[in-house]
């Protein structure tokens, strides 16, 4: 490879999908351009807070605060744990964002595999057909 | 779309995807089990895939690579721990140098695969799932500090 490091990361990226990055970016660039939301990220480093507790905070709907939430965990810059009776709001943005990220850029080459296999299948037989050990 | 469903687990880093084949099992299997078949499907049309060794057999091995548009090459390999003709393949997925040495840099997964008859069809489910979320954030780190950049850059380049 050309460069270790970096440039062996997005080689990564570009063999194993080729394509992907943008939105992701474009993901986190929305989720992060709101106020209410980065404050969300501030507020649930260590992630004590439930959504209902969340919403006590800002002059806003329980609703309107649960769909900011929905937006940073779509972006990976949150996630919700369970405990008991409560779902408690974890913003851990880096781990969450790149596990998502090395599971999406998986999945991307998964379906276009799956696709190619597909393609092949199609394909018509050859008459000489023998079995391989 | 021969893709039945994903599923991503984001705890235990795992990728499930089901497809669905109108094919029987054991053309499925060829795809797997065939080099040359291999080639034409596992790497994307950019990186196509040459395949050099090729040995299904338990501790056996696959070492291939991928050629980018710049005549650049990549090299993987599988080391397979367990195979099952035409049903169950089961291998540690990870790149590499030209020797098969595996690299420090990229992140390896455990990938099983399975071949079902169902109705006339064939379903595979494959389970892959990487190694460690350290080596994977170290990886993913530099990919997308890179992202940001080139993203932050292109806004730049807007607002100029």
């Amino acid at each position: 490879m050309g460069c270790p490091g970096a440039g062996s990361a997005i080689t990564y990226n570009r063999m194993v999908v080729d394509r992907g990055a943008d939105e992701i970016v474009d993901r986190l660039f929305h989720a992060l351009a709101d106020p209410t939301r980065r404050d969300i990220v501030r507020r649930c480093a260590d992630g004590e807070l439930s959504v209902s507790r969340l919403a006590q905070a800002y002059p806003m709907s329980f609703a309107a605060v649960q769909k900011h939430v929905a937006v940073l965990e779509r972006a990976g810059l949150v996630r919700k744990e369970r405990r008991g009776r409560e779902q408690l709001v974890r913003s851990d943005p880096y781990a969450i964002q790149r596990a998502r990220q090395a599971l999406d850029q998986l999945e991307t080459a998964w379906l276009g595999r799956v696709d190619r296999m597909s393609g092949l299948l199609a394909e018509p037989e050859p008459d000489t057909k023998g079995h391989r050990p | 779309m021969s893709v039945t469903s994903v599923d991503k687990d984001l705890d235990t880093l795992t990728l499930t995807l089901v497809a669905h084949f109108d094919a029987p099992a054991e053309r499925v299997w060829d795809l797997w089990a065939d080099p040359r078949k291999l080639e034409r499907w596992w790497g994307p049309p950019t990186y196509p895939a040459t395949v050099e060794k090729h040995e299904l057999v338990p501790g056996g091995g696959v070492t291939y690579f991928m050629t980018g548009p710049e005549g650049d090459r990549h090299f993987g390999w599988w080391r397979i721990t367990a195979v099952n003709p035409p049903r169950s393949l089961e291998f540690r997925d990870g790149f590499g140098d030209e020797d098969g040495n595996p690299s420090t840099e990229l992140p390896v997964s455990t990938v099983r695969m399975q071949l079902v008859d169902e109705d006339g069809r064939t379903r595979m489910e494959l389970r892959s799932v990487f190694d460690s979320r350290e080596q994977l954030e170290q990886v993913l780190a530099m990919g997308m500090q890179e992202g940001l950049t080139l993203a932050v850059g292109q806004m730049d380049a807007l607002l100029a």
